[in-house]
């Protein structure tokens, strides 16, 4: 029982980063840009959250040095494909060459370093219920955060009425276009939170999963954030549901290992990613759905003269 | 903006052809070149960080008579042909640095025979590609007795890498250590298939001392395993290099592998002419697998058996691997008082008697 609950603690904060990295991306794709950057992003975020936290001394001015890391990256992305109309998948792809590249130059004297973890919130009241207390309710604010995110953008994108210009962007940027909306704008916005969330992500890897600053450390997640957007069909309830089944895949396997049930471990470490591709296929089988769950827009350039 | 394009295009030709030219070449002659493939990035504070250092050691022991080129975060698969092939255009002899660039390193070898080639960790040689490796699993001998000592649950967490014959070897003489100290000891392998992931790493440290481990051994390269034993206050020992400032009070000792004098002998030849392909594998007695400094959290007198195993095992009094040895199946490997043979451990394939869980193929 005791280790059962210690395996649910592990699997609730696995996948934060991930959330954190989605969540932007999802309101981002929402907008019609596909931004491949990822992995670039959150590892600016996770070297700048890093050096900024150990520099500063302080956590907060750490993390929002990562928003504005990942922030900036997306800022420039946004510049190059919005208003200079560079390929969007190419430019995104190039982000994700030039962060890692620029991470290793500004890590090189970082390495070898290590900041003390973030301090874990014990919520009044809440905290003393037994079990779900100290397993949903004695986290480090970080967590606490990636849930607020997720619901805030949940109510954003459709209950108020720049969630649905964002939206509508995203589906038609003509029709938007002719009503009056600044398409560019928009998706600037999009753009510009989506990387401070990617910025933040990388952060909590850097200074919380593992606090200390190596090269590259990232390791593909950013890939897999993107994969979890698509499976979440851009809905932010079910973007938890894959950040967490994704998760919870990856930390049960390792417990498995440790039991020393007799299955190849090799199957174990490609469970993740076999659920991830099966769920992709269950979910894109339907051609008509598919269309009617993906923004109708993403990926294709505005261009305001048509 | 096209235009500017074309010149900048323009320009680059030029540059990469002047790079090439013939007053490049009469400046070769006269340096050797020497040139690094490298698995991980440099600031790993593991086996490639370590790797890094042997490159430096040969820079300065040679100062202006070579030239080292090093590329990093190399991925095991086709990339690495292509890298190692960039790489021979330019260089005298290259170094391989990681398992899964053998198949690659012979295929590219043969393409330039007058280049040298080393491969750490192989078992494929060529006229011009050599091997070396560390008896890294001298020193998890070393690691498998104070572990077998200091643990309180006697339960060892491993978090391993790839099922490569290394890798099987480290856990093997570890085991054996540690069960020769302590019969009730266990060990619980976790199997990452990842030699660098910290996320992933940390993960499976976790996982580990959540089931009751309280003393953590690495095979992969980040010291993420270590940082995290520092953090739940268990003990945990370094992979490949020091790894104490992360684990100030959780770090026993580290494995360090130095290549360090082994890539200066090996430039060394390939200046007089005399370089050969040959297979190398050296463990404390030349120094190529050290142990940093122990902890005052292991007792007097378990620091003073450690330190005889590695002195006697350097003075090759000690085998690691003695009989009576069984394989996991029960069925005999060594007789008693009979030591592994080189062939046996460049080849191992299967856990020994005791070890739980089945090895993935």
């Amino acid at each position: 029982m005791e280790l059962f609950f210690l395996i649910l603690q592990a699997i609730i904060i696995a996948p934060i980063p991930l959330i954190f990295v989605a969540i932007g991306e999802l309101v981002v794709e929402r907008s019609g840009v596909l931004n491949l950057g990822l992995e670039g992003m959150m590892i600016l975020g996770a070297i700048a959250g890093f050096s900024v936290t150990l520099d500063s001394g302080s956590f907060v001015v750490g993390i929002a040095a990562a928003a504005l890391a990942g922030a900036l990256a997306a800022g420039i992305f946004g510049v190059l494909t919005q208003v200079l109309m560079s390929n969007q998948v190419a430019t995104g792809l190039a982000l994700t060459i030039f962060g890692l590249g620029l991470s290793a130059l500004w890590g090189q004297g970082y390495s070898g370093e290590s900041t003390a973890p973030l301090a874990k919130i014990h919520i009044f009241l809440l905290s003393d219920i037994p079990i779900v207390g100290p397993l949903l309710f004695v986290h480090d604010p970080l967590v606490y955060l990636a849930f607020a995110l997720v619901a805030g953008v949940a109510w954003f994108l459709t209950r108020t009425r720049a969630g649905l210009i964002l939206r509508a962007v995203g589906e038609n940027h003509d029709a938007a276009h002719a009503i009056g909306y600044n398409v560019v704008a928009v998706r600037m916005a999009a753009l510009v939170f989506g990387g401070a969330c990617a910025g933040i992500g990388g952060a909590y890897l850097s200074t919380v999963q593992t606090p200390f600053w190596v090269e590259n450390m990232t390791a593909g997640r950013g890939w897999i954030a993107l994969a979890i957007v698509v499976f979440a069909s851009w809905r932010p309830g079910r973007l938890l549901v894959g950040a967490y089944l994704f998760g919870g895949v990856t930390v049960a396997q390792l417990h498995v290992q440790g039991f020393g049930i007799d299955i190849d471990a090799q199957y174990l470490s490609m469970l993740p990613y076999l659920v991830t591709i099966l769920v992709l296929v269950l979910i894109s089988h339907n051609k008509a759905r598919s269309h009617l769950n993906a923004p109708a827009c993403l990926g294709k350039p505005f261009f305001a003269s048509a | 903006m096209k235009h500017v394009m074309r010149i900048l295009a323009a320009g680059a030709i030029v540059a990469a052809l002047s790079v090439g030219a013939p007053g490049g070449a009469a400046y070769a002659a006269e340096k050797v070149k020497v040139g690094f493939v490298y698995v991980g990035p440099v600031g790993d504070h593991g086996w490639t960080y370590e790797h890094e250092q042997g490159r430096l050691a040969v820079e300065k022991a040679f100062g202006d008579e070579v030239e080292t080129t090093y590329v990093e975060n190399v991925s095991e698969g086709p990339d690495a042909a292509r890298v190692i092939q960039q790489l021979a255009r330019k260089n005298d002899i290259i170094f391989t640095t990681s398992f899964g660039f053998m198949n690659p390193t012979l295929k590219v070898a043969k393409r330039f025979p007058k280049v040298k080639f080393e491969h750490a960790t192989g078992f494929k040689r060529a006229d011009n590609v050599s091997t070396y490796s560390a008896r890294f699993y001298e020193g998890r001998y070393v690691i498998g007795l104070i572990a077998g000592k200091v643990t309180k649950t006697n339960t060892i967490g491993y978090i391993a890498s790839f099922p490569i014959p290394e890798v099987v070897r480290g856990i093997n003489a570890a085991y054996f250590a540690a069960k020769s100290v302590n019969p009730a000891v266990k060990f619980k392998i976790v199997w990452v298939n990842t030699w660098f992931d910290p996320g992933k790493e940390a993960d499976a440290a976790r996982a580990l001392i959540d089931q009751g481990a309280d003393v953590l051994m690495q095979h992969t390269d980040s010291p993420a395993a270590m940082q995290i034993s520092e953090e739940k206050g268990i003990l945990a020992f370094g992979q490949a290099s020091d790894m104490i400032k992360f684990g100030p009070n959780a770090q026993l000792t580290s494995i360090i592998d130095n290549w360090g004098p082994y890539y200066v002998a090996r430039v060394k030849a390939v200046m007089d002419g005399t370089w050969e392909s040959q297979d190398t594998w050296d463990g404390f007695a030349p120094g190529m697998v050290e142990m940093s400094a122990f902890s005052k959290r292991i007792p007097e007198d378990v620091r003073a058996m450690a330190t005889k195993a590695r002195d006697d095992i350097a003075a090759g009094k000690l085998h690691p691997f003695t009989g009576p040895i069984n394989k996991q199946d029960g069925s005999p490997w060594l007789a008693a008082g009979e030591t592994a043979s080189d062939g046996d451990l460049v080849g191992m394939n299967f856990y020994i008697e005791g070890v739980e869980g089945s090895l993935p193929k």
